[in-house]
């Protein structure tokens, strides 16, 4: 009972927020809303006992890309200044589209997906098997796309100070 | 979470990518179609883990995917962020129009 109001909860949380984010005129808040976002979709792998990957999203997420994000919005935007909007037919049409597509997916997922899966308490991971599963190279390991990821990294670092440096 | 349907889980990933496409269709502030783009991909993410948990929860394919879609998504953001520094240093503005129609100088 108080995980289902914990969940909606959150789901109310991340509804208001998300619409929020993106209709707000004030672009620091749009960020703070997307914060908000992030730190609830935290709280949502928390509930399905992921506990490793809410973690990983409130340090990645929560600590680097939103600081990523706050540091850029102070070093581009006059504070105090709204942002501007695209013409308003444009802004119809999109709400459309968005819309159009909130409709077709929401009839897919309420008539098409089976109603017979439950969720079965099967706790939580524990962290040496993630770490094996990590480190491994056996079938379901994952060294390969670890590696990719690191190397992915690199270069994001080295492109990213080539990109932004002084001439 | 034994009386939460797979449905509530999926609408409110829904919600969010929906929310995410209206701000990249609508949207004219480069730093503003990043944060709509990080709820699209957050709404995938969620959408991974939701069907991992429900339909094969003794496996976890869905979570490993996750776990490197965050790890690229940060990546993505750094290089976004540098090149919209970049742009803003060039041409003293973050707007998506016209007078962005040349990268190279």
């Amino acid at each position: 009972m108080i995980e289902q109001i914990i969940f909606y909860a959150l789901a109310a949380i991340i509804a208001i927020c998300s619409v929020l984010a993106v209709t707000t005129r004030k672009i620091i808040r749009s960020a703070t809303y997307l914060l908000f976002v992030l730190l609830s979709t935290a709280g949502i792998y928390l509930l399905l006992s992921y506990h490793f990957l809410a973690m990983v999203q409130i340090a990645v997420y929560a600590g680097g890309v939103m600081v990523l994000f706050i540091f850029s919005i102070l070093l581009t935007h006059q504070p105090g200044v709204d942002v501007q909007f695209e013409k308003p037919g444009r802004m119809v049409l999109s709400g459309l589209a968005a819309l159009a597509g909130l409709g077709l997916c929401g009839h897919i997922i309420y008539h098409n997906v089976e109603k017979v899966y439950q969720y079965v308490d099967f706790g939580e991971i524990e962290m040496t098997k993630i770490g094996f599963a990590l480190m491994g190279t056996d079938k379901y390991q994952y060294l390969l796309p670890f590696e990719a990821v690191s190397l992915l990294l690199l270069a994001c670092i080295i492109g990213a100070i080539m990109i932004a440096r002084k001439r | 979470m034994n009386n939460i349907p797979l449905e509530a889980c999926l609408a409110v990933s829904t919600i969010m990518f929906f929310a995410g496409v209206y701000g990249f269709l609508s949207r004219k502030n480069m730093l503003m179609v990043l944060v709509s783009l990080e709820l699209m991909l957050n709404a995938a993410d969620l959408n991974f883990v939701v069907f991992n948990r429900y339909l094969f929860p003794n496996q976890m394919e869905g979570m490993f995917f996750t776990l490197f879609a965050v790890a690229i998504a940060a990546a993505e953001t750094a290089v976004a962020i540098a090149i919209i520094i970049n742009i803003y240093r060039n041409v003293k503005s973050v707007y998506i129009d016209e007078n962005i129609t040349t990268m190279k100088n």
